[in-house]
């Protein structure tokens, strides 16, 4: 096959993996941006999304319209809870105490999965079908469309959030100052736990758009987790559109590097990626160097 | 007063002959160190359930020549450092005769330099064929997988049938992948294959697209790919996915109806790979020696713990054996032991037919293994 194609399928490949990293890297910011910490505990999300999604389908006998709402619904209640048992009553704690309080969560989480669930993997049936669409000699799945519509509708819906609503607005403030937003009457103990909330449903849909293609197991967070990481610093934190192209980013750099380089190289390259940006600019990407965090 | 003597004398004697005979229909203890919890949790688990099974099965019909079997059984937790701990422990403390397991190649390896030295009979649940070789150095370690390059070298006699000469591998960067890597380049340079592609792909990776598209390029006849779920089922479904058309071989860590459902019937369909007789056992030969032992093993793990049983609790299962039969055939000493699994012959058992001997402490050959096809969601045996 011609190099064309290739490099085609390679840059689709990427894109539809990218979107995936951005959906899980946007969750990481928008915590970051109200709290200050980062939360090691969203890949956990992603997992609980899709294993949700299967119990529900598998006990319950729900169709898949009925248990992705759901799923999304109590992945949104354990973050509440987390936000609620782990996180604000040591409200008063340093940044990095409460980071690594995620990563004890993330544990705490991931182990309760494997206790419930057990160990297997398993796999979600895809939204609509998977006979493969023909791209000029490339293919992608349906799925990956869907994976890239959603993405697009919740940078939308993101946008709209927390530029023109109150609570968005509200959520913005505390990130500029904390102190100064309570002052003028924020609550910003309920901003945190708001902040927890968009990012526990967030990760879970993304973990249910996703399980199609990749399987889902009580273990499938760690590694989602970690690039979701990597494209929230590359867009430098920001829940908004960097974040989004520092996803695609990745995801083709790491596509094209399996493709073109080897395939043994392709973590190496994403951590490498990592390591650059956060001794060149550790801001991001996009970001000036005193840059507006939401 | 006399009298008296005499009855003390007799009670003194009756004790005595009393504890003798207990000692003589006292217990044998055998150890068993398994990774139930952590990583490799897949593999420890059906281990422990199925020697439990077994040890209760045993001395419930009667023991081995009069004496019942104990089994202490830890969690190695998958950490070669604990299971040395444990293996110590089982040696010194709970005094046993024999030790089946570790899980894992790296815990076997670690485990194995102890029990040479204590002289201690070792039969290890994993496949790395560095646990039984180099022979002069593994006196008292034997292992039940067969060997990779058993089954990488079942899945290449295929090809050449096929006439498929220049082959794309795509495997794992972890253990098995590698192992499995290595060996298939080596066979494959003796048997006068060309490797065009050597890709791999991490144990967590969830889109392996790129590589295949590389692959594609390539002029592969054949693409042979090396891991443990879930990787080869998103394999399957990325192949798939891009319309390879050419034929995609598989390792026998697959060869599981839980791969078939993750890849989907329809993506799977027409993967080759060499299975263990286990997962196939209903399709077998009438007259395969194998067939009433597999059955009955299934059956029995489907009753007591209600999943059905895996080539992992398989290799429990030989390794059982192999010990049960080598004391009621020698006696219950360490050296005993030893002597009786290295002159294992035609033992049937779970993995396939053991014939051991001083340079081969695994006994395995190509008959443990049969190529299938999934057809149909399900597997067909190739001839």
């Amino acid at each position: 096959m011609e190099l064309g194609t290739q490099l085609l399928q390679y840059l689709l490949s990427g894109l539809s993996t990218g979107a995936i990293y951005a959906l899980i890297g946007i969750g990481y910011s928008i915590i970051y941006n109200a709290t200050g910490i980062i939360n090691f505990a969203q890949g956990e999300f992603v997992m609980l999304g899709g294993m949700l999604t299967l119990f529900l389908m598998g006990v319950l006998q729900l169709p898949l319209w009925a248990a992705i709402p759901l799923a999304v619904l109590l992945a949104t209640l354990a973050g509440l809870a987390f936000e609620r048992l782990a996180i604000r009553p040591l409200r008063k704690a340093s940044p990095i105490s409460l980071v690594i309080i995620t990563i004890g969560g993330s544990i705490l989480i991931r182990g309760l999965a494997m206790l419930i669930w057990g160990k297997d993997t398993h796999s979600l049936p895809a939204f609509s079908g998977d006979e493969p669409i023909m791209l000029a000699g490339a293919t992608i799945l349906p799925q990956h469309l869907w994976i890239l519509g959603i993405t697009v509708v919740l940078i939308v819906l993101n946008r709209w959030f927390f530029n023109h609503t109150i609570s968005g607005k509200a959520m913005r403030a505390c990130s500029y100052n904390p102190r100064a937003a309570g002052l003028v009457g924020i609550d910003v103990r309920r901003m945190v736990l708001l902040s927890f909330v968009i990012s526990a449903a967030m990760g879970a849909l993304a973990g249910i758009i996703v399980a199609p293609l990749t399987m889902t197991s009580y273990d499938v967070g760690v590694m989602l987790g970690l690039k979701g990481f990597c494209a929230a610093i590359i867009g430098g934190m920001s829940s908004g559109l960097p974040t989004v192209i520092g996803g695609l980013i990745l995801g083709v750099l790491e596509s094209l590097g399996a493709g073109l380089i080897s395939s043994g190289y392709k973590d190496a390259i994403a951590f490498v990626i990592l390591l650059l940006i956060l001794f060149l600019r550790p801001q991001g990407l996009f970001g000036k160097p005193e840059s507006e965090r939401v | 007063m006399k009298k008296f003597v005499t009855f003390c004398s007799l009670v003194t004697m009756l004790l005595c002959s009393a504890s003798m005979a207990l000692a003589a229909s006292g217990t044998i203890k055998i150890g068993g160190l398994f990774s139930v919890t952590g990583p490799a949790s897949f593999l420890g688990e059906p281990e422990k359930k199925t020697l439990e099974l077994l040890v209760a099965d045993l001395n419930a019909k009667g023991g081995i020549n009069g004496q019942k079997l104990e089994a202490v059984i830890y969690d190695t937790a998958g950490d070669a450092t604990k299971a040395v701990q444990l293996a110590t422990k089982l040696i010194r403390n709970d005094k046993v005769v024999a030790i089946i397991g570790p899980s894992t190649t790296g815990e076997s390896m670690a485990v194995l330099a102890l029990t040479e030295k204590e002289k201690i009979p070792l039969v290890s649940c994993a496949a790395g064929i560095k646990i039984t070789e180099p022979a002069k150095d593994r006196k008292f370690t034997f292992k039940t997988p067969a060997n990779d390059h058993v089954a990488a070298e079942k899945n290449l006699n295929y090809m050449a049938k096929q006439k498929q000469k220049n082959l794309a591998l795509l495997t794992v960067t972890d253990g098995f992948g590698a192992s499995g890597r290595e060996q298939l380049k080596t066979l494959a340079a003796q048997k006068g294959f060309n490797i065009v592609a050597d890709e791999t792909y991490g144990p967590k990776d969830t889109d392996m697209t790129p590589q295949l598209t590389k692959i594609r390029g390539s002029k592969a006849d054949a693409i042979i790919c090396w891991g443990t779920n879930p990787g080869p089922a998103i394999i399957t479904k990325n192949v798939k996915q891009l319309g390879i058309k050419m034929p995609v071989y598989m390792s026998h860590g697959v060869a599981s109806k839980k791969y078939i459902e993750l890849a989907s019937a329809a993506a799977a369909e027409g993967v080759m790979l060499p299975a263990g007789k286990l997962a196939i056992y209903d399709m077998l030969a009438k007259n395969d020696p194998q067939q009433k032992l597999l059955r009955e093993y299934d059956a029995a793990y489907r009753k007591a713990y209600g999943v059905e049983a895996s080539t992992f609790g398989g290799y429990a299962y030989d390794a059982f054996l192999l010990v049960t039969n080598a004391i009621k055939a020698k006696g219950a000493t360490t050296a005993q032991i030893r002597d009786g699994l290295e002159q294992t012959k035609k033992l049937v058992s779970v993995s396939g037919i053991f014939n051991m001997s001083a340079t081969d402490h695994n006994g395995l050959d190509l008959s443990a293994f049969e190529m299938v096809r999934v057809t149909k969601g399900d597997w067909a045996i190739l001839k």
